[in-house]
């Protein structure tokens, strides 16, 4: 018997749901499989991996104060990706952001600046931006990979925030642990539901997401952006501009993770810290593509993700999980997820004829 | 015949999907004859001889050599019995010279196949340097390369798909000589071709496919080419009668000694173009492709900017500096020889893929993007040009090459265009859209837009144009009358041998 794919006439609306449903049954399927050998019980790990973030208020609330980060940025690479701009270093856009918003309450400890809190998302914002359009610059002018530029200046950018943390920066009275001193009141984050860690960086996601999804899907800007991605010599005879898209991509993708680092330092941390670096830079990059690279996909997959992260966390305490165990199953989520993923285009056909 | 034909094949069907490629087709080729399948795009020809050649398997249906039944599961196969096929696109490494690649297919030492490749052109007017580069070689090398490589494995029946497509008429005729010598030594020759007058030149039989099934067997000397296109397309032949241009107006496109050095190695340098073209008037370039065509294109559409701004100046303006949309502010249009992914994007809609260049009709409200106006866009050309798709939801790369190009030249036209670039118009286009493109142009014309129209193929140009220049070698001759020059002439120019 021959398996074979033949393309769709168009996209499969059926397909587009079910895809992630069969990714994630898959995923179930092959962990079980992997903590049994590990000889770990896996109906406990699978439970806490994907039931208990669900089963108290105050985990549902981490996850969603996780999935805020993540969707911000997913958001913003997402514009990029769909344009064949691929910013792989948003961790350092998102670390850079996190920098520049600290200055602030670093210089200020008091608070007394005005506007504090404003001008620290703004700050973080700038930087975010400025870091990626040096991408761009290298990219347009000198034809360098912005893959390989954007991920090296990530790792300067963890540089930048070592030296920072170790010497100008540290807290004098912090006993010399590499870290600012605790931000004051008026530059943190509003709280979003009494008791929890979520503050309003989430809105600031979702409204993120409602901006990427009226310009990718209904703004000309966004069609643009698309035609370069999917058809580059397509966007070059209409005279859509290259070098812009560039631009565009990059500095929407540093934009969201400026923000995303400033929310990161004004929220949950509350000081600059070397934790900063959590990976959410890299994490978001799945995000966008589990999520298909769609606005609304990506709100879904986001999300997703932080369940998994937070039931992650948990499996490692109760079901005795190792970390690395919790991180197979990330990988393997999204091996089974592009695999599904092509069903939307083609479909599988089946020959019985056996090749003479 | 007492004797069992070389090749038979018995109710052989293919299907891919839902499109059924060959539905029971009947075929019997014998030795010393040139059989001819003839059909229009999409009529399954290419389909069957890669089950011929041993590339797909049928669903259906049996094939016999010298009447013993064989499956044939991939090329090799079918090599072993015998079967040799040249395809239309070569497949040849352009950065090895000729003995290297054909020595990837055959085994021996380089000198001895160096010997055999020169005996063999001796033999049958296929001479060919075994030294030198594939990428000097000029198109019609390249195709005595390849059936040479063919030639070396000893094949009984050789397989020729579409290949005067890219030829200039002397190598046609060279071609030709060959093939009857091929034939003469007792070799079978399948001929895969939808070019009538060659069919009945060259060919003792003649396979008619349409929609995937035989329908004629006939000896292709006793019909004239009306009644073979009958049988072809199944019904009568489209008239392009059309009334005779006037006599054309101002200048809307011109080309200053426009020259461009080549962006790679493969490329082609560009110099001293000059050209004009006039309202109401179609302006042909001729010339085989790789001659600078995608080039010189590339130059007037502005997705390659030119030297100076003076080198091209549409409707009496310095553009040469000016990307795509400046120019189609202007009045510009163009339809691209490739139709995925240049001149549509695959993945998207069709509704989408008007936005791709008619935009500018009111289908943007301050950046957002009108449905309502892309739509009603999408299903007018749909209507208009007669394209045959599900609907304006349908996607690019989905459709046929033929109806594809006519939503393409559809959206162009209803741009409303001054001044129109079409390359290569109807490549891989069926007959009866193949018409219905050209009767479009000539319309436009009659309408007073300038049309300038990059071809390979000869009779299409000769049908539209009243002025014809031919692009050799990155030269572009001076203009020729359509009415007084003949196609031997620009044979002559397309090789080089007048300037």
């Amino acid at each position: 018997m021959k398996l074979r794919l033949i393309r769709r006439d168009s996209a499969s609306r059926l397909a587009m749901f079910t895809a992630p449903v069969l990714a994630l049954v898959f995923t179930c399927l092959a962990s079980l499989v992997l903590f049994a050998a590990l000889g770990k019980d896996a109906g406990a790990a699978l439970h806490a991996l994907l039931l208990k973030p669900f089963l108290s208020w105050y985990s549902f609330s981490e996850v969603l104060l996780k999935m805020a980060p993540l969707l911000l940025i997913a958001q913003g690479l997402a514009i990029g990706f769909r344009a064949n701009v691929f910013n792989i270093g948003a961790e350092g856009q998102f670390i850079v952001g996190a920098l520049c918003a600290s200055a602030l309450p670093v210089y200020f400890p008091d608070g007394d600046f005005p506007m504090m809190l404003p001008a620290m998302i703004a700050f973080g914002a700038l930087g975010g931006t400025v870091y990626a359009l040096i991408a761009a610059a290298l990219r347009t002018r000198f034809g360098a990979s912005e893959i390989l530029v954007t991920l090296m200046m990530a790792l300067i950018a963890v540089q930048i925030l070592n030296y920072l943390l170790l010497g100008p920066w540290k807290d004098p009275r912090g006993f010399n642990f590499p870290q600012t001193v605790m931000f004051p009141d008026n530059a943190l984050l509003p709280i979003l539901f009494d008791g929890t860690r979520t503050n309003i960086s989430l809105i600031f996601s979702l409204l993120a997401s409602l901006f990427a999804y009226l310009m990718m899907q209904h703004h000309f800007r966004g069609y643009q952006l698309r035609t370069a991605g999917l058809a580059p010599r397509a966007a070059l005879y209409a005279g859509f501009s290259a070098p812009r898209m560039v631009w565009l991509g990059l500095g929407l993708g540093g934009l969201a993770a400026g923000i995303a680092g400033a929310s990161e330092v004004a929220g949950p941390l509350g000081q600059l810290q070397r934790s900063v670096t959590s990976g959410y830079g890299y994490a978001a990059i799945i995000v966008a593509y589990v999520g298909g690279l769609n606005p609304l996909g990506i709100i879904a997959s986001s999300f997703l993700i932080s369940v998994i992260y937070i039931g992650g966390d948990s499996a490692t305490v109760s079901a005795r999980l190792p970390v690395a165990a919790v991180e197979v199953f990330q990988g393997l989520l999204l091996f089974f997820y592009l695999l599904t993923f092509t069903l939307i285009r083609y479909r599988i056909e089946f020959s019985r004829k056996v090749p003479a | 015949m007492s004797q069992p034909a070389l090749l038979r094949l018995a109710k052989v069907s293919k299907r891919y999907g839902t499109v059924q490629a060959n539905k029971e087709i009947d075929l019997e080729v014998h030795s010393g004859s040139i059989h001819a399948v003839l059909g229009e795009n999409g009529a399954g020809k290419s389909t069957l001889m890669k089950l011929i050649y041993g590339v797909e398997q049928p669903d259906a249906g049996h094939i016999y050599w010298n009447g013993q039944e064989v499956h044939l599961a991939r090329p090799s196969d079918a090599q072993a019995l015998g079967i040799g096929m040249v395809f239309q696109h070569f497949s040849l490494f352009e950065t090895l010279s000729v003995v290297q690649n054909v020595s990837l297919m055959i085994p021996g030492k380089p000198a001895d196949l160096a010997q055999k490749i020169s005996d063999l052109g001796d033999q049958f007017g296929l001479s060919v340097d075994p030294h030198a580069m594939v990428h000097r070689l000029s198109v019609g090398e390249r195709q005595r390369v390849e059936i040479i490589r063919c030639l070396l494995l000893n094949p009984k029946l050789l397989i020729l798909d579409e290949p005067t497509s890219v030829l200039p008429p002397q190598s046609v005729r060279r071609l030709f000589e060959t093939l009857r010598k091929l034939q003469a030594e007792g070799m079978a020759i399948l001929f895969i071709s939808h070019k009538l007058d060659e069919i009945r030149e060259l060919c003792d039989t003649a396979s008619v496919l349409r929609s995937g099934e035989v329908t004629g067997r006939v000896d292709p000397r006793e019909h004239d080419a009306r009644s073979l296109a009958q049988l072809m397309i199944g019904r009568e032949m489209p008239n392009v009668a059309h009334a005779a241009p006037r006599p054309p107006r101002e200048e809307r496109l011109r080309l200053n000694a426009l020259s461009h050095p080549r962006a790679s190695r493969f490329g082609t340098t560009l110099e001293g173009i000059d050209l004009k073209l006039r309202s109401g008037e179609i302006v042909g370039i001729a010339g085989i492709s790789g001659n600078g065509q995608q080039e010189l294109a590339a130059l007037i559409s502005g997705e390659t900017r030119a030297q100076e701004p003076g080198m091209i100046e549409i409707m009496g303006k310095k553009v040469g500096h000016l990307g795509p949309m400046a120019r189609r502010k202007l009045g510009f249009a163009f339809v691209p020889e490739e139709r995925l992914g240049r001149g549509a994007v695959p993945e998207m809609s069709l509704a989408d893929n008007s936005l791709l260049t008619a935009h500018s009709r009111n289908m943007l409200s301050r950046g957002f993007i009108r449905r309502s106006v892309e739509r009603a866009f999408t299903r007018e050309c749909i209507d208009a040009f007669d394209v045959r798709t599900p609907g304006p939801d349908a996607e690019a790369g989905a459709m046929s090459g033929g109806n594809l190009q006519k939503f393409i030249l559809g959206r162009e036209i209803m741009l409303n265009p001054d001044v129109m670039l079409v390359s290569q118009p109807t490549w891989g286009v069926d007959i009866g859209a193949a018409t219905a493109i050209r009767r479009r142009l000539l319309d436009m014309r009659d309408q007073g837009c300038a049309i300038l129209v990059i071809s390979e193929e000869m009779d299409e140009l000769f049908e539209m144009c009243s002025k014809l220049h031919v692009l050799h070698k990155g030269h572009l001759s001076s203009a020729l009358d359509a009415a007084e020059t003949s196609p031997q002439e620009i044979g002559r120019y397309m090789i080089g041998a007048a300037t």
